[in-house]
């Protein structure tokens, strides 16, 4: 085990490589550019490609030639840059490609664009959420191990802290087991034998195969698959003083590291809350938040963005109110930010709604 | 038609063709003509050939849809006037 | 007119010189328009990837477009991409594997509608691949509509009276300017109207598939290709259409050839 001090995206660019990464597209955007720096950086160092490519699209697109050949590949950008690589996520998971994509976000606003897709169709991506730096350096070298699982891109949402704390980290490799191999990747060697491969999200065979699979027939097949997977990954979650607790918070990234930090305090001093910080926000850890709310009289999400993923809780909790008490909170550069992600802020508004409950019971 | 050689021949898949008449332009030797009442299993026109061929495998370059099998004899024949020459 | 049995292979001495399709072109129907041009230009495609011996080592990056029934059609390594979106994937094949030669099929609504910026960063990034361009003027698996290389005059289904430069602006010469970007190594437009088109449009081919194996820089190929159905036209004018319309645009030739030595040359 050996520590450094590394800053995030730098932190986050090693482990990449760590994990196999051999290709990295991306378009400058903050906070995602240090990535890029990072990725420039350390990639040529193992033989592998980075590249600055000319817009998201192109990024993406870039990503995804690579992930035909079998290459780790990944690619990433902040929120609106993702926006702009929505047709190809929903496309990649048709055709059941292993991808990593970061974002690094420039606040939480892009819970539903993560969760859901952006994308048309019957489809979903994996979304990881580290909260701080030691999760993060681990949980993107689990993406590419789940990417490659479930042939289907994975999400890692940073934001612009995880991008610039420093912290004492191990970016050396991990190994999460073992795979099957690649044989559908493409390298041009079943070419003019008769049996030539073909990578599409459109039809996975071959006009001559003994039994081809039409659109039509293989859209049903891709809309299957996402329950398999959503099976298929562990939910995870950290849970914590759940025993007793009236209310649990319920908040991800680098706000539920703050909310996690502030509830411990508020048990210490005896008010009775507790909290679930999601780790995977697809699938959704919704039985883990059922199980911490065995004790709750009501649950409070704090995110900040107007209201996202505590849709998410309402459809995992369906008998305990919900309320929100974060929001969007942006300093003057938009990227991400929030002078309202505080202790004290969090505090008041946790105590404010431990307040409503036991008004509520009165 | 007495005396016309030709240097190869055809193999033609009538069943395949589409009737777009593109061979008929492309033949040099001018030894393919669209049937004029005879159809194939979908409806279409489709080209016949006469004596002349060069195996100059014109037709089997523009036709979209791999009608055409060119072959070269390795001595040209001489057709009979009246001449079915196989 | 003596008409010649051609139900069979003859039955006397005779060398094949073509067979129906060559064997990376798996058998079936492909489903295209009678008289379309496209698969002319797909066969000559993949039988100078034969000629030269590549049809072990190469992949075919697809795009959107009636072409894309030859997708499932080839046995060729396919990546199939989205709408434009081939050389973006291109370059991420060929970086992965620099020893394959790769190319991408692509229409001109794919290329030069949607995936333009696409096309132009990979020629002037100087992938070693090659693109091929299938331009009808027309986007005709929709029906036929207009495209930026629609010419003045033509009529589709979004310029009914004819493409007017007041209203619907100019064609783009695709291949002129690709070939002023300095990472373009070898771009040429070729055609299927004629067999005499599609013999110099074969020898493009050759050229700009050796360029790739010698990492020449990046290779460019435009065929122009008959659309009677989206023309509005008999199958059999479609060949003097595009003479007569399309080729007096967008002019045949080598454009661009750095001039670099092959085996072949």
């Amino acid at each position: 085990m050996s520590l450094e001090l590394i800053e995030g995206s730098e932190a986050i660019a090693r482990a990449m490589v760590s994990a196999g990464c051999k290709f990295f597209a991306g378009y400058p955007m903050t906070p995602f550019t240090e990535v890029l720096e990072g990725m420039a950086k350390e990639l040529p160092k193992v033989g592998g490609v980075c590249m600055n490519a000319e817009s998201e699209l192109e990024a993406i697109g870039m990503a995804w030639g690579a992930a035909a050949t079998g290459a780790r590949a990944a690619t990433g950008s902040v929120g609106q840059g993702l926006s702009l690589m929505q047709e190809s996520l929903a496309e990649m998971c048709f055709a059941k490609l292993p991808l990593v994509c970061l974002n690094m976000a420039r606040g939480q606003g892009d819970y539903f664009q993560a969760t859901r897709g952006g994308g048309h169709g019957d489809y979903r991506h994996i979304v990881l959420a580290p909260c701080d730096l030691k999760e993060a350096v681990r949980l993107i070298q689990y993406a590419f191990h789940l990417a490659d699982t479930w042939r289907n891109p994975v999400m890692f949402m940073g934001d612009y802290y995880l991008a610039h704390v420093q912290e004492a980290v191990d970016t050396g490799p991990i190994d999460f087991g073992p795979l099957e191999p690649k044989d559908w990747a493409l390298d041009g060697s079943s070419s003019g034998h008769g049996s030539a491969k073909i990578v599409s999200p459109i039809m996975p065979t071959k006009r001559d195969a003994p039994h081809p699979i039409l659109y039509g027939e293989y859209l049903g097949m891709v809309a299957d698959r996402q329950a398999v997977i959503a099976e298929g990954v562990e939910a995870l979650a950290e849970t914590g003083h759940t025993e007793g607790a009236e209310l649990i918070m319920v908040a991800y990234g680098t706000p539920g590291r703050i909310v996690r930090y502030v509830v411990k305090k508020l048990r210490e001093e005896g008010y009775p809350v507790g909290y679930v910080r999601p780790i995977t926000l697809w699938p959704f850890p919704a039985e883990i938040l059922r199980n911490a709310c065995r004790d709750a009289k009501a649950i409070a999400v704090h995110e900040l963005n107007s209201g996202q993923m505590v849709e998410d809780v309402m459809l995992a909790v369906r008998h305990l109110p919900v309320s929100k008490t974060g929001g969007v909170s942006m300093d003057e550069s938009g990227f991400g930010i929030a002078p309202d992600l505080t202790p004290t802020i969090v505090r008041e508004r946790i105590l404010k709604t431990l307040a409503n409950i036991q008004e509520q019971a009165a | 038609m007495s005396g016309k050689i030709s240097r190869g021949t055809l193999v033609i898949d009538v069943e395949r063709c589409k009737g777009c008449d593109l061979c008929i332009d492309a033949c040099k030797p001018g030894v393919l003509t669209m049937t004029e009442t005879k159809r194939n299993a979908h409806g279409y026109l489709y080209p016949e050939l006469s004596p002349g061929c060069t195996a100059c495998h014109a037709c089997a370059l523009i036709c979209p849809d791999f009608v055409f099998q060119v072959w070269k004899y390795d001595e040209p024949v001489t057709h009979e006037e009246t001449g079915d020459a196989a | 007119m003596n008409v010649i049995r051609t139900d069979a292979p003859p039955d006397r001495a005779a060398k094949l010189v073509d067979d129906f399709a060559p064997p990376l072109i798996l058998p079936g129907e492909h489903h295209l328009c009678p008289g379309c041009g496209e698969p002319a230009a797909m066969r000559s495609s993949v039988e100078m990837i034969e000629e030269l011996g590549f049809a072990n080592n190469s992949i075919a990056v697809f795009g959107i477009g009636c072409y894309t029934s030859f997708s499932p059609g080839m046995d060729v390594e396919v990546l199939q991409a989205l709408h434009g979106r081939a050389p973006s994937l291109a370059t991420g094949v060929k970086r992965m594997k620099p020893d394959t030669i790769v190319f991408t099929v692509q229409g001109d609504g794919d290329m030069v509608n949607e995936g333009l910026q696409e096309v132009i960063h990979t020629a002037a990034r100087g992938e070693n691949v090659t693109c091929i361009l299938l331009n009808n003027g027309v986007f005709g698996e929709t029906g036929g509509h207009m495209t930026a290389t629609t010419v003045l005059g033509q009529r589709t289904k979004s310029s009914l009276e004819g493409r007017d430069a007041k209203l619907h602006g100019f064609p783009i010469r695709i291949s002129e300017l690709i070939a002023q970007l300095d990472g373009a190594a070898y771009v040429a437009r070729g055609a299927t109207n004629t067999v005499g088109l599609v013999w110099k449009t074969r020898a493009m081919l050759k050229r700009a598939f050796e360029l790739q194996s010698q990492n020449a820089g990046f290779t460019f190929v435009e065929i122009l290709t008959m659309c009677p159905t989206g023309w509005f036209i008999e199958t059999g004018d479609a060949p003097d259409y595009l003479a007569q319309n399309l080729e007096s645009y967008h002019r045949v030739g080598v454009i661009k050839d750095i001039g670099l030595e092959t085996a072949a040359s």
